[in-house]
Parts: C-alpha cells; sequence; structure tokens
C-alpha cells in the first residue's frame, strides 16, 4: 500500500495536468462554437453531429487514432500531446450541447426585451442570454469535466502518465493494491472537481461572491499544484532521466524496473520508468526518442516493424536482420540480447496433451476442430497466427480474446482448450499446461532485446556499455520464476526486478567509482 | 412628431402590412386597434426596428430611423410589451436602470432616477428595488416594465399590450395611473390593443386596422359617429352593446 501511495503524488500530477489542461482547450473552443451555433441555426446541426460522432468513438479507440494521426502530420505522436488532443475532443459534446440548448432555451420574450431597451448583439449575449444560459452550460462542463477525469486514465497506453498507470499495471501484476488507489483517486478527484465548478456555479446564481472566491481560489491552487513541476523544470533545467518503456505485462514491468535499477547503479544517472505503453506505442516512441530504451522480441519488430512475412532463417539472422532493419530505419540501436526467448506459443493442458498424444503442433491439428482457442486481444491480427493457421491447417470450433492476465486460468479451467501463450510465462508450469512444440517452424524467434533510441546512443555512451552488459544475463527459467513471482506470488514488479538485479550482477557499484566516471 | 410612410411588411408571400401610411403628432397617444393577425404589433414593431420594414420608412421628427444603428435607436424609444420580459437575474432596480447603464449614465444617477421612476409607477423603492421580478406580482411587473421603458427619459414610448394580462380592477388602476404620467411627462406614444374599451379610454386617436391594411384612423368620437365602413361600425357596436347591457341589468335592479 506504501509503495502505492509513494506514486499517487507523481501520477495524481500528472492526471491534473492532463484533464485541466484538456478541460479548459475543451471550454475555449466549444462555448464559442455553442455561442456562434446558437446564432446561426444552420450549422447547428452539422457541429453537434460532428462531436456526437467523436463521441461514440470509444474513448480508448480515440485516443489510438490520435496517435495515429499525429504520427502521420510528423508531429509528437507519443505521451502528453495526444492524451491533450484526445481528451479535449471527448469534452467537446457536452459542452457544445449544453452551450446551444442553454442559450435557445432562454425566454424569446427576454431576447426581444434585451433588444427592445437597446442592447447590441454583443450585449445581450453577455447580459442576458449567456447569464441566464449559464446553468446549462456549468451542468455541459460538469459533464465533461467528470468523464475527462475518468476517460484521462485512458492516456497510459499512449503514453502520458496518468493515475491510469496504478490501474493498468495492477490488472496486469494482479495487484488489486494499485488498481483500488489508482480508481479511488480518480473518482476522488472527479468528485472534487465537479463540486468545485458546482460551487462557482452556485455562488454565481446565488451572489454569494465569498463561495466563488473560494471555489476558484481552490481551482487555481489545484492548477498551480499539477503546474509547479512544469514550472520548475523550466526554471531550473535538471537532467532529464533516463526513460525506460515497458508494454503491459509483468514480464514488461520486471524488466523496465531491472534497467531502471541497472543504470542507476551502473551510471548514478536519475531513470523515470513510462509503463504500460501500447506494444506499438513502445517502438514509436523509442524511435522518436520519447523513451530512451526498452525491451521488445526480434520476432515482433521482424514482423510488425520490418514487415516481413516469411519466417526468419535463424534466430541469428533474426537478430541480424532486425539490428541493421532498425538502425537503417530509424536509428534505433539494438544493445543486448538479454539471452531468454519469450515467444509465442501454443499451450494446452497437460492432461489432455497426454490422453490425446499430442505434443507438437502437427500433433494438435486433427484435434482443432473440436476445440476452443483463447488468445490476447491482439494475438488473432498478428500475422504470427495466420503463418500458424496457414502452416499447419488450424481450424478451431471457436475462438476468444481475453486479456492476457486471464487466458492462462481459462485453459486450466476449461473455457478454453488451446491458448496462445508467452513461453516464459510462469503460469504454464504453475497450472499443469504444457507448451506445444512448433515442429514446422511457423512462429519466429522471439529473442528479448534492449533496443536504445538514437539520441541516448548518441549522448551517452556510458548507459549504452552498462547495457551492453546485460547481454545474456538472464535465461529463460529466471524469466519465468521473476514472472511467476509477480503473477502468483504477490510481489511487486519492484522487488522482483531488485532480486533479479541482485542476482545478474554485483549489487551497487557506486556512481562515483563507476567504470565510466571521469577519472 | 412621428411619420410612417408607405410602410410594407412580407413574410415570405404573407403580407403582414399593406403599404400603411400614418402621423403621430407631438404629445399624442394614437392608439392601433384590430384584431389578433391584423398587423398592428408588427407595424408597432418596425418602428423600433425589431422589425425591419420591406419597404417604406419611418421618421422620427423628420429623421429617418433607417439611418440609425438599431440599437441607438431603440435607447431613445421606451418599450413595453405583454410579455414584459424583466430579466429574471437581475434585480428590479437592475432592470429599470438597464437603459441608462447602456447609455453610460454614471451609477449616482441611475439610482436616483430607478427611484424616481418606481414612484412614479406608484411602487415603494425602498422595499421594491433589490427584489427580484419573481418576487412581485403580475401587476407589480407590469408597472416595473412601463418604468423601464421610461427610464432614459424618451420622448417617444411604444406599448403592446402591455396591460394585457392583468385582472380588470388591476388593469384599471395601472390605466389610470399611465395616462396620469403620460400627460404629465407629454410623451408622445403608439399602443397597440384588441381591447375597445382601453382604446377608448386612453387614445386620443385611434387607427382600426384589418388584415394589414388602416381601414380608419380618428378621434374616438369620430369612429363611434362616423365609422367608414362594416367592420369599423361592428367594432364600435361592442362597447355599446356592453353598456346596453350594463343600463338594461341595472335598470332590472331597480323595477322589482
Amino acid at each position: 500500500m506504501s509503495e502505492q501511495l509513494a506514486l499517487l503524488p507523481g501520477y495524481l500530477t500528472a492526471h491534473l495536468q492532463l484533464t485541466l489542461a484538456a478541460l479548459a482547450l475543451a471550454v475555449a473552443i466549444s462555448l464559442p462554437l455553442g455561442v456562434v451555433a446558437a446564432r446561426v441555426r444552420r450549422i447547428e446541426q452539422p457541429l453537434l453531429a460532428v462531436a456526437a460522432v467523436i463521441q461514440t468513438i470509444p474513448s480508448l479507440a480515440l485516443l489510438a487514432v490520435t496517435v495515429a494521426v499525429l504520427a502521420a502530420l510528423g508531429l509528437h505522436s507519443i505521451g502528453f500531446l495526444p492524451a491533450l488532443i484526445g481528451l479535449t475532443l471527448y469534452g467537446l459534446l457536452p459542452i457544445l450541447r449544453n452551450t446551444v440548448t442553454g442559450i435557445a432555451g432562454v425566454d424569446p420574450a427576454l431576447v426581444e426585451a434585451a433588444r427592445g431597451v437597446g442592447m447590441t448583439p454583443a450585449q445581450q449575449l453577455v447580459r442576458v442570454e449567456l447569464p441566464l444560459a449559464m446553468p446549462v452550460v456549468v451542468a455541459g462542463i460538469r459533464t465533461a469535466t467528470v468523464w475527462t477525469v475518468g476517460v484521462a486514465t485512458l492516456s497510459t497506453p499512449v503514453g502520458a502518465p496518468s493515475l491510469g498507470n496504478f490501474i493498468f499495471s495492477g490488472l496486469q501484476t494482479r495487484n488489486f493494491t494499485a488498481v483500488l488507489v489508482g480508481s479511488g483517486a480518480a473518482a476522488a478527484l472527479a468528485l472534487l472537481l465537479d463540486a468545485l465548478v458546482h460551487g462557482v456555479e452556485v455562488g454565481i446564481a446565488r451572489r454569494r461572491r465569498s463561495l466563488v472566491a473560494t471555489c476558484l481560489a481552490l481551482l487555481v491552487a489545484l492548477a498551480a499544484y499539477a503546474l509547479a513541476p512544469v514550472a520548475t523544470a523550466l526554471l531550473r533545467p535538471a537532467a532529464r532521466p533516463i526513460t525506460i518503456g515497458a508494454k503491459t505485462f509483468s514480464e514488461q514491468y520486471v524488466l523496465s524496473e531491472l534497467l531502471a535499477l541497472w543504470i542507476q547503479r551502473r551510471t548514478g544517472l536519475p531513470t523515470e520508468v513510462r509503463a504500460s505503453l501500447g506494444s506499438t506505442v513502445a517502438y514509436d516512441a523509442v524511435a522518436s526518442g520519447e523513451i530512451d530504451l526498452y525491451v521488445d522480441y526480434s520476432g515482433t519488430l521482424w514482423a510488425n516493424i520490418l514487415r516481413r512475412t516469411e519466417p526468419p532463417p535463424s534466430r541469428q539472422a533474426a537478430l541480424d536482420e532486425v539490428a541493421s532493419g532498425l538502425r537503417a530505419r530509424d536509428g534505433v540501436e539494438l544493445v543486448a540480447s538479454l539471452g531468454f526467448e519469450n515467444a509465442y506459443a501454443l499451450a494446452m493442458r497437460a492432461t489432455d496433451a497426454r490422453r490425446l498424444g499430442i505434443r507438437t503442433i502437427s500433433d494438435l491439428a486433427p484435434h482443432a476442430r473440436a476445440m476452443t482457442v483463447g488468445g490476447d486481444y491482439e494475438f488473432f491480427s498478428r500475422p504470427e497466427w495466420r503463418a500458424l493457421r496457414d502452416r499447419y491447417g488450424l481450424t478451431f470450433a471457436a475462438q476468444r480474446s481475453m486479456d492476457s492476465s486471464l487466458m492462462y486460468q481459462a485453459a486450466a479451467t476449461g473455457s478454453v482448450d488451446v491458448i496462445s501463450g508467452f513461453s516464459t510465462d510462469g503460469r504454464i508450469d504453475a497450472l499443469d499446461l504444457v507448451v506445444l512444440e512448433d515442429d514446422r517452424g511457423a512462429i519466429p524467434p522471439y529473442d528479448a532485446i534492449v533496443l536504445v533510441s538514437a539520441r541516448l546512443a548518441r549522448e551517452h555512451p556510458d548507459v549504452v556499455a552498462a547495457l551492453r552488459a546485460l547481454d545474456g544475463a538472464i535465461d529463460a527459467e529466471r524469466m519465468r520464476a521473476a514472472n511467476l513471482s509477480v503473477d502468483q506470488g504477490g510481489h511487486t514488479p519492484a522487488t522482483v526486478a531488485r532480486a533479479l538485479c541482485d542476482a545478474i550482477g554485483p549489487p551497487d557499484v557506486p556512481a562515483a567509482s563507476s567504470t565510466y566516471a571521469a577519472p | 412628431m412621428i411619420e410612417l410612410q408607405s410602410l410594407v411588411k412580407r413574410f415570405g408571400d404573407r403580407v403582414a402590412v399593406a403599404d400603411l401610411s400614418l402621423t403621430v403628432a407631438e404629445g399624442e397617444l394614437l392608439v392601433l386597434l384590430g384584431g389578433s393577425g391584423c398587423g398592428k404589433t408588427t407595424t408597432l414593431r418596425m418602428v423600433n426596428r425589431l422589425i425591419e420594414p420591406t419597404s417604406g420608412r419611418v421618421r422620427i421628427d423628420g429623421e429617418d430611423t433607417g439611418a440609425l444603428a438599431p440599437h441607438e435607436l431603440r435607447r431613445r424609444i421606451g418599450y413595453a410589451f405583454q410579455r414584459v420580459g424583466l430579466f429574471p437575474h437581475m434585480t428590479v432596480a437592475e432592470n429599470v436602470g438597464v437603459t441608462p447603464s447602456l447609455l453610460g449614465w454614471d451609477t449616482a444617477r441611475i439610482a436616483r432616477r430607478v427611484d424616481d421612476l418606481l414612484e412614479l409607477v406608484e411602487l415603494e423603492p425602498a422595499t421594491t428595488r433589490d427584489r427580484r421580478p419573481h418576487e412581485l406580482s403580475g401587476g407589480q411587473q407590469q408597472r416595473v416594465g412601463v418604468a423601464r421603458a421610461l427610464a432614459a427619459e424618451p420622448r417617444l414610448m411604444l406599448l403592446d399590450e402591455p396591460f394585457g394580462a392583468l385582472d380588470p380592477l388591476t388593469r384599471d388602476r395601472i390605466q389610470q395611473s399611465f395616462r396620469r404620467i403620460r400627460e404629465r411627462l407629454g410623451l408622445t406614444a403608439i399602443f397597440v390593443t384588441h381591447d375597445m374599451g382601453e382604446a377608448l379610454v386612453l387614445g386620443d386617436r385611434i387607427a382600426v386596422m384589418d388584415a394589414g391594411r388602416l381601414l380608419q384612423v380618428g378621434t374616438p368620437r369620430d369612429l363611434l359617429t362616423h365609422p367608414a365602413d362594416d367592420i369599423v361600425r361592428r367594432l364600435m357596436e361592442t362597447p355599446r352593446r356592453q353598456a346596453a347591457a350594463i343600463d338594461a341589468l341595472l335598470a332590472g335592479e331597480r323595477s322589482p
């Protein structure tokens, strides 16, 4: 608990920055648009239709689309910017719609009176229409506030830290304290912001200056709290920490913490972990220099980044071609191959495998028609699945997508018969599952490799040298044990990473005596 | 002096006002009288350009109103209408003082003017000033509406059935006090109503309209004695018939 609470200020600040900035932008855009739409009725319907369409896009998809669009435009596609744009778009509709409705709902007699007493159109708006529409407009802002605080938790996968980091990593590593801290903090923040906006509204309506002042002061204080780190960074630019990315599963959390610790111990440089990134977001982030390094897998890069459809001729060839391909494409350097593979592997219950005499995927093929296959969300759209299906002629009775943390349990309890597990997942052994041999070599090798950005390679040869020492340092057995102690042992990735770090290298080489420090 | 010259207003194919010309003398109250849809309200609203005429023009003291900015024109003309339209988010004082504040009067002058006007419309300034419109009765709201129309010391008032929604007793009292106010200030006014009784009590002259046309303009006596056509005659007979019915009732009571 205390470990999670220690992370709270950082994520809360980031969450507040995102939420307040997105809300301010959404108000700044949709309030004037709503006023114009209420005046020029011709554009009202099209405008509201566009906002409504944006709203119907699932929020996670909206953020992902923003990333893609920004990348296509050659802009910063990872982190704060896509999250801000996505959240702003999401907040537009309630404010826009309520502004239009609020102004349209003003009694026509009052508009006539406003004209009759000699107000200009601008004065009618400011003195009569907006004040009378204000309760409806503020209701829209409150709706947008609550939504934005909630949806902001989804900005974690696009690389913007938020309270969602607790939720994503907590769900993957079965740490429900983290999930609770994240959701609780988000809910409390939503209620607080909603209450403050409501307070301003009530204060204005009842003309209670002290209430308005108090609520505004609290909002300003929150904004100041959120912006303080930004201001500090601007005034006293500290050394940018070495940023390590992690995708959304236990092994990645452990490895990112391990790399952070390793770099701290070897070079004394500050580090920062940016966890729970979407799978391709992580690569894009290292390619653009948004993060400095992360761990990926040769087969994934072979198929998804290099877009190769044929299987690599050999394990070593895959590593060599990925290394040269990424360097040529984005200047990204492969600095170490950690020494284990984490491949997609078809796994099934050991008892069934014995009964049916299945040892390889070729053995499975004739039985597949009567079986259900389960996979993580991306598996069935990945080239590896197509390769497996085509090479072995696999046809299953049904296929089900589910969260990767749940599929092992699903196989063990019989909800599905075959899963696309990960070969280093400790739960394969623990739940009495067996991995089927890929006897025809359909799945490419998946060596875990450390990728660093072009900038890190250029500016920090000391870090690169430290990372090269990790080459071959972790074998599959060690990784599987580490993963299991997170997934079933109830340990946090940081704790497990510390043990792993101690095991593979001499602990705590002080920064001052580091080989790479100035003599 | 107000001159309405060949005013025409069309809404699409429908002709609301057809070639209407009228003159209102300085200090005179002219009633526009007619049934609903006859074009009387449209005519009134063309005077302060709440509605722009399709053709024709309005002159006030010889000045073409089309040459002024609409909001500047309206600040010089008092306007009161049946639905009153008091701003619910403002106090009574803020409602009354709205046009002076648009004209940039200083606050002390506005405050004095508001109190004077509240007294003029027979409301107690001390107890009314800071209240919100919804705290007032219908009659009090109508009075505040009239006070607001008078606030910027206009020479011309436009009134569109301003006392329409009131009960008969309140309406009678407020009509009387309006007549006193108008006489005291020497206002020129155009007053729209469909109520014959109100027209006869308040009007110096009455203009009868039907289907967008002006049928007859004259003093109440002219219209009663020399109606120009059947419509005007029938219209003028209604108060007489009512008076006769009342006389008959009274006579019946006296002779058991």
